[in-house]
């Protein structure tokens, strides 16, 4: 699904990602996990494509394609979502007409005819069940007042209807209670299936307890420093990132 | 600003920059240039008008001649010459029209690039368009569907002859014709515009429409709409407004007046898109425009305006709240890019007891433009338990542009309550990032986060101006964040 090599990215000539290395495949969830300041959101960005970063070296292939050459949209388009740590407010802007211009640009993109009002609504409903979204939310402005718990759902909701290939969840976690934690938990395994994959991006353990990754990785300092199963989450849990530094110190 | 040649406007033309901007081949029937009491008197002689109308002209210039030209406005133009101004120019062709199928085929055409196509209009939407082409109506639908509820909707000059009582009475009432320095200039030497009539007790059943277009070179269009509405009737009045692509800046000075009696309602709305000058600020059409509304008891006037055209805009829809619990109201979207200026808002005068208004203005410059709103909030001695409730929002998608707010507040009766609300936001970058990972293109992004902006104007416009308007706002701003 994804490779990179090698990555280095910087922001205003400080180095942020120095030599990222991952691969996530079809079917697989993986988790990355690190203290702040690590490069995690970066490398969200950097693949979802915003502009800040520059890539000084490396190579990400997304589905055989240069992920590097591609247009923001055009990445979307193709499949790349990213659950936003902070989702935007568009004032003014349904979350409907919003979703169904994603759609119809995606379809148009992929040569399709535009989605029919009866389908996009049947759609609608369905998959705002899956997060318990509010129906009222969904004709509301682009996350305007909402929560900072509905935004997050919002986000899964928005993730269910564009059926994302592979969907980065960066630090979806953060702010939410544990109800609205298992229901975005609950929205994530049920979209998850052989041939999709999720990068889930968190700071603690809690979110990996409700989306079991197959992979957790270690990022510190611009790379990944550890890979392992599930298990090393809750090491990290236990122990706190010192160890890694310390590891990392004495390699 | 340098004198600009045929041979770029030829350029121009090429460059297809503005999507109207092609001229009809009719002949017109022209006044020489220039203004004395010598070419009203012609206007007024072509036009058949009664010897009041004539006074009223010539008593216009003549307080005219003695006003000077307003500097306030935020805006720096080279002031037009007056005396290089061709002041009437009709389609030379004066027969009245029998059907549709008599109307000239070129005029048919012109329309049809704009996109009008009246025969679809009347079918689908139930708008009757008057269609004024250079000063003078050449078309006017549905009149006898109107003419049975008693409504009268014609070219000002028509009106002139046929309902000489109506005009007299009303005309000049709310904007004297020695308001201000165009408005002066327009009651001299106007030439055409519309009247509309609404009998007391009376809902007109469809949206009046009126298409404006300058179309001679160099032909100012001074044209004048009368709308009364009265006792207890209602009327929605759409103004839409395109002109070709000129070489030189063209003068517009409109006035319209509106007359609410006691209970009636008139929405007004408007979506102005001429010719705002290319992207270096050559070229382009001066607004300057005076619009104001008489309220009498109980009544409620609701302009609402689209302004994304213009090279210079001197706009100020206002209400006059007269009688008592009367409303006034106005909504703008005013989009400037490129080198526009805009400098427009409203006037809303309390005089009455219990009057209410409300002024919701958005704000969107971008390029090098300049966009300001000026409003006044005047709540007289009288005027007892008046409410005002103001919001000017500004949002910028340049550093370069500049969004200016002046509003002014005079309150002389301590039972008032006055709300004003101001923001100013820059189109926001992670905005555009979280379309563009949706899979929204930049263009289509900026124009959904511009038209959420604007929401709330263009939710007051009527079905299918809004549908224009919203087209219009994203022409507008093609290409402009940065």
């Amino acid at each position: 699904m994804i490779t990179i090599k090698n990555l280095h990215a910087n922001i205003e000539d400080k180095a942020i990602l120095k030599g990222l290395n991952l691969e996530v495949k079809a079917g697989e969830v993986h988790a990355i996990m690190g203290p702040n300041g690590a490069g995690k959101s970066t490398l969200a960005s950097i693949l979802a494509g915003k502009e800040d970063y520059e890539i000084t070296e490396g190579s990400v292939d997304f589905d055989g394609e240069d992920l590097l050459e591609m247009e923001t949209e055009d990445r979307a388009r193709e499949g790349l979502f990213l659950a936003f740590q902070y989702p935007v407010e568009i004032p003014g802007v349904s979350n409907i007409n919003f979703l169904r211009t994603a759609i119809n640009e995606k379809r148009e993109h992929k040569g399709e005819d535009p989605i029919s009002a009866k389908d996009f609504m049947a759609l609608v409903r369905e998959k705002s069940k899956l997060v318990e979204l509010d129906a009222k939310l969904a004709s509301r402005s682009v996350n305007e007042g909402f929560s900072g718990g509905e935004k997050k759902r919002n986000e899964i909701f928005q993730m269910a209807m564009l059926e994302p290939k592979l969907a980065i969840l960066d630090e979806t976690d953060s702010g939410l209670d544990i109800d609205a934690l298992r229901i975005v938990a609950n929205g994530v395994n049920t979209l998850k299936s052989k041939d999709n994959a999720t990068i889930v991006i968190t700071h603690y353990q809690r979110l990996l307890d409700y989306i079991v990754p197959d992979f957790v990785h270690v990022l510190y300092d611009g790379r990944i420093v550890k890979s392992g199963p599930k298990e090393l989450a809750l090491e990290l849990e236990e122990k706190g990132y010192d160890w890694i530094k310390a590891e990392m110190v004495e390699a | 600003m340098a004198t600009y040649t045929e041979n770029e406007l030829a350029k121009d033309l090429e460059n297809k920059e503005y999507e109207f901007g092609f001229t009809t081949n009719i002949e017109s029937d022209k006044a020489p240039k220039g203004l004395n009491e010598d070419i009203i008197r012609f206007i007024s002689a072509k036009k058949n008008e009664p010897e009041w109308l004539l006074k009223f002209r010539l008593d216009a210039y003549r307080t005219w001649l003695e006003m000077t030209e307003p500097e306030w406005a935020h805006v720096k133009y080279e002031k037009p010459d007056f005396q290089d101004i061709t002041y009437y120019s009709a389609p030379k062709q004066t027969k009245k029209y029998e059907s549709w199928d008599d109307v000239d085929p070129e005029m048919k055409e012109t329309m049809t690039k704009l996109g009008i196509s009246l025969e679809e209009q009347k079918r689908l939407t139930g708008v009757a368009v008057d269609f004024v082409m250079d000063s003078v109506s050449v078309a006017t639908s549905f009149k006898a569907k109107l003419k049975e509820l008693g409504i009268i909707f014609c070219s000002f000059s028509e009106a002139v002859q046929e309902y000489p009582e109506l005009v007299q009475k009303y005309m000049g009432t709310v904007v004297p014709k020695q308001d201000n320095f165009y408005a002066a200039l327009n009651s001299a030497v106007f030439t055409d515009g519309s009247f509309c009539y609404i009998p007391k007790g009376v809902r007109c059943p469809m949206e009046l429409s009126t298409y404006f277009r300058i179309n001679e070179s160099g032909t100012g269009q001074f044209e004048r709409t009368l709308v009364v509405a009265d006792e207890g009737s209602y009327v929605s009045y759409l103004e839409g407004c395109t002109a070709p692509q000129r070489d030189e800046n063209q003068l517009h000075a409109a006035v319209v007046e509106l007359i609410a009696l006691d209970d009636a309602e008139i929405k007004y709305s408007t979506v102005q898109n001429w010719f705002p000058g290319d992207k270096n600020g050559k070229g382009g059409v001066f607004n300057f425009v005076t619009k104001r509304g008489m309220c009498h008891t109980n009544s409620k006037i609701s302009w609402t305006q689209v302004e994304t055209g213009s090279a210079v805009t001197w706009k100020y829809p206002s209400c006059v709240l007269k009688g008592d619990n009367s409303v006034g109201e106005f909504y703008s979207v005013a989009v400037t890019n490129n080198y526009q200026q805009a400098d427009t808002g409203t006037k809303m005068i309390h005089l009455g007891k219990n009057t209410k208004s409300t002024i919701i203005s958005k704000g969107i410059s971008a390029g090098e433009s300049q966009n300001s709103y000026r409003g006044l909030v005047q709540i007289h001695k009288n005027a007892e338990n008046a409410r005002n409730f103001s919001q000017c929002d500004s949002l910028l998608m340049t550093d370069r542009c500049g969004a200016h707010t002046f509003p002014y507040i005079e309150c002389k009766n301590s039972t008032a309550k006055i709300e004003h609300e101001a923001t100013t936001s820059k189109i926001g970058e992670d905005q555009i990032f979280y379309c563009l990972q949706r899979g929204i293109d930049e263009e289509k992004a900026i124009s959904l986060i511009v038209n959420g902006y604007a929401k709330e104007v263009l939710n007051q416009l009527p079905m299918e101006f809004a549908v224009e308007a919203q087209k219009l706002l994203t022409i507008s701003l093609e290409g402009s964040v940065g």
